[in-house]
């Protein structure tokens, strides 16, 4: 667009996508904006603000705001209050939209009608949006469209977000037209009431439910199959991520081995070849080769998230979570852990109960998050053979799993712990919406992992490529005098540190590599890796590359090091932005005080047991 | 009757959300939802373990409510 023709244009137009959780709202923006958005907070809250834009055939621009989804304009969490001040205009910083696009799911219009009817009595233009007309259709849900827009007094328009034109009503709608606000019930009018004759009116549905929701529900939400099916999904998740992300893996691997090797080739040896290979390719390479496997992490993770199954999976360990003093709200937070903490610890904020949140807060760094999966992926490749057990179960996977496993059953402990001697209990809500199955849209997930792993390769041209640098320095300087008999590394800077840390850390088996590998790593946890490559590349001579880390240590490494160190990773004292992020969610140093003496003091334990057991067996 | 003491499948209508004090925010939130006079509820299926949490249905939606939130759904059982 050039700017001769946009000043003649009408200003831009801001809207804002409101609705009920599971409208199919984030699809529909996603399907508005495509890759024009940008993720970002609230200002002082976390709640994630997305805005995109669009232009119209006109060439007018719109921006589009996707809202939280609430239930209600009387907010019961920090996102629905989120929703309700923007609407209402008292979100300072926040322009109040100029139309309110309020998104239903037509297979859902019970519910979400009735948010509809709330939201009109502000007084704000407004327009209907009847997503997921595919579903209704498939399920014989006739909409009076017409009758429902005159008794409404708003326009309302059918979208099927998940489809390439889905949106070409809405698009249209928007051009050029100016809406009115629609009349508005009397505030204390019975709003369901409303709903029921508005249904009555227009919509006829042939049966309640989705036969699939019936059939799959059956199972799922059993007792007993729905627990297998549980454990089986999680139990998929983790040894896929192991096995299907090789091919994948030798590939970079072998791309950065050969980059390396052309570097080592045409430069003369010095301080920048040893820089460039030593310190950055060693460095980032060796957590470049993980991507795959955090990228089917997040796969199965998103997967998870959009067919509706999390939910009821929460809904299944509610129980066995309130036993422990957490509750199944926690578990989505908690999975998203796996991911990384910090979403997981921003995801909290969906648990109204401050306690609870606080709690769940605290056990999120146990979760394994996929920045340590660098680090186990190194230490089990190297010392945990690569057999079968029981035909077909790999036992690298299996060790995976039992890792996570470690984490979540000290979570559950830790948890018990503090509800024990913490204070009272005050009921917690569950209450929580079980929504239609659906299947996963590839765009949106893939959309979703381009975002991860920009995220992910943003951190390694950043923090990782900067740690990378430092610790190659520190590696490398003061040279060792003429006379030194040792590596030069042992005379470096990051020698006499890696020295020192072992008063702490040799009770645990850790060498002094392993210490300085340990500074960058609280930083980032899979620096861990790449500091240990930088300083095995720089101590070890000039071929030990990313690719030859596993073999290098698992030569030089007893096997209790190797498995004190992924011990003391199941805890590990967790990475810088994780502590920032609690202080900013909990608003306390206190909170940050104790989550990081108690992690240290885990990790130190069970590296200490680990690093025993491990004597033991060798 | 409330609704925690309904049986797996079983079919009743709303009759009120009792408030279990002053400004009882779960009870409100149930109203909001559906949970008003003259809906149908049926109920879907008990969790693991003791059954604390039952997964019913109300409108076109399915909610998951522990046992405590459930009492305090009103409910009259549906003949057949």
């Amino acid at each position: 667009m050039n700017s001769a023709v946009s000043s003649t244009l009408p200003a831009p137009l801001h809207i804002a996508l409101v609705g009920n959780p599971n409208c199919g709202k984030t699809a529909l923006f996603n399907r508005l904006t495509g890759s024009r958005q940008k993720v970002a907070n609230y200002a002082g809250v976390t709640v994630e603000r997305k805005e995109g834009a669009l232009q119209l055939a006109s060439g007018r621009l719109v921006r589009v705001l996707d809202l939280p989804g609430a239930y209600s304009l009387n907010a019961t969490s920090p996102d629905e209050a989120i929703t309700r001040d923007v609407c209402l205009g008292q979100r300072a910083g926040e322009q109040r939209p100029d139309l309110l696009v309020c998104v239903v799911d037509a297979t859902n219009l019970r519910l979400h009608l009735r948010f509809v009817l709330e939201l009109a009595q502000l007084g704000l233009p407004m327009l209907v949006s009847l997503n997921m007309m595919d579903s209704a259709a498939r399920r014989g849900i006739r909409i009076d469209r017409e009758q429902l827009q005159s008794r409404l007094g708003m326009p309302v328009i059918e979208t099927i977000a998940i489809r390439k034109d889905g949106a070409q009503s809405l698009l249209t709608a928007l051009e050029g037209q100016t809406v009115t606000p629609p009349p508005a019930l009397a505030p204390e009018a019975d709003l369901h009431a409303a709903v029921r004759d508005l249904l009555a009116a227009t919509v006829s549905v042939p049966r309640r439910t989705a036969e699939i929701d019936d059939a799959l529900d059956r199972w799922v939400l059993h007792p007993v199959v729905g627990m297998l099916i549980l454990a089986s999904v999680m139990f998929l998740m983790f040894q896929a991520v192991f096995s299907w992300a090789g091919p994948f893996q030798d590939a970079i691997e072998t791309g950065i081995g050969a980059t390396g090797g052309f570097i080592s080739e045409h430069l003369p040896d010095g301080m920048l070849r040893s820089l460039l290979v030593d310190g950055i390719i060693a460095g980032t390479g060796s957590v470049l080769v993980f991507l795959p496997q955090i990228l089917l992490l997040f796969l199965f993770i998103l997967c998870l998230e959009e067919s509706g199954y999390l939910p009821r999976a929460a809904f299944l360990l509610d129980r066995a979570m309130l036993a422990s003093g957490l509750s199944g709200r926690a578990f989505i937070p908690l999975l998203s852990s796996f991911a990384c903490a910090i979403p997981g610890i921003m995801a909290t904020r969906s648990i109204q109960h401050p306690r609870d949140r606080l709690l769940t807060i605290m056990v999120a760094p146990l979760m394994t998050c996929s920045a340590r999966l660098p680090v186990y992926a190194l230490l089990i490749g190297a010392f945990v053979p690569e057999r079968t057990v029981l035909g077909y179960v790999g036992l690298q996977g299996l060790v995976l799993f039992g890792l996570y496993l470690l984490g979540i059953l000290t979570a559950l402990i830790v948890a018990w712990i503090v509800k024990r001697f913490g204070s009272g209990h005050t009921e917690a809500a569950l209450l929580m919406e079980l929504p239609s199955w659906r299947l996963p849209n590839p765009r949106d997930i893939f959309i979703g992992l381009v975002e991860r792993a920009s995220i992910f390769i943003k951190r390694v041209g950043g923090i990782i490529l900067a740690l990378s640098i430092l610790l190659w320095f520190l590696a490398s300087f003061p040279a060792p005098p003429a006379d030194w008999h040792g590596t030069a590394i042992e005379y470096s800077y990051a020698g006499h540190i890696g020295r020192a840390m072992q008063v702490f850390f040799a009770p645990i088996g850790f060498n002094w590599q392993i210490c300085v590998a340990l500074i960058p790593g609280l930083a980032a946890r899979e620096v861990a890796v790449s500091g240990l490559a930088t300083v095995y590349a720089i101590g070890g001579g000039q071929d030990a590359a990313a690719s030859q880390l596993a073999p290098l240590i698992a030569a030089q490494w007893s096997l209790g090091t190797g498995l004190a160190l992924l011990a003391w990773y199941i805890y590990a004292p967790q990475c810088l932005s994780t502590l920032a992020v609690i202080r900013r969610e909990t608003g306390s140093w206190r909170m940050v005080g104790i989550s990081l003496v108690y992690l240290f003091a885990l990790a130190w334990i069970a590296a200490f047991i680990a690093f025993h057991i491990g004597g033991l067996l060798s | 009757m409330n609704l925690s003491l309904l049986k797996r499948g079983a079919r009743a209508t709303v009759e009120t959300v009792d408030s279990s004090h002053a400004s009882d925010a779960i009870a409100q939130r149930l109203r909001e939802i559906g949970f008003v006079s003259g809906e149908q509820v049926s109920v879907l299926a008990f969790g693991p373990l003791g059954a604390d949490t039952i997964a019913v249905q109300i409108g076109f939606t399915r909610f998951a409510l522990r046992r405590s939130e459930a009492a305090r759904v009103r409910v009259s059982l549906q003949s057949a």
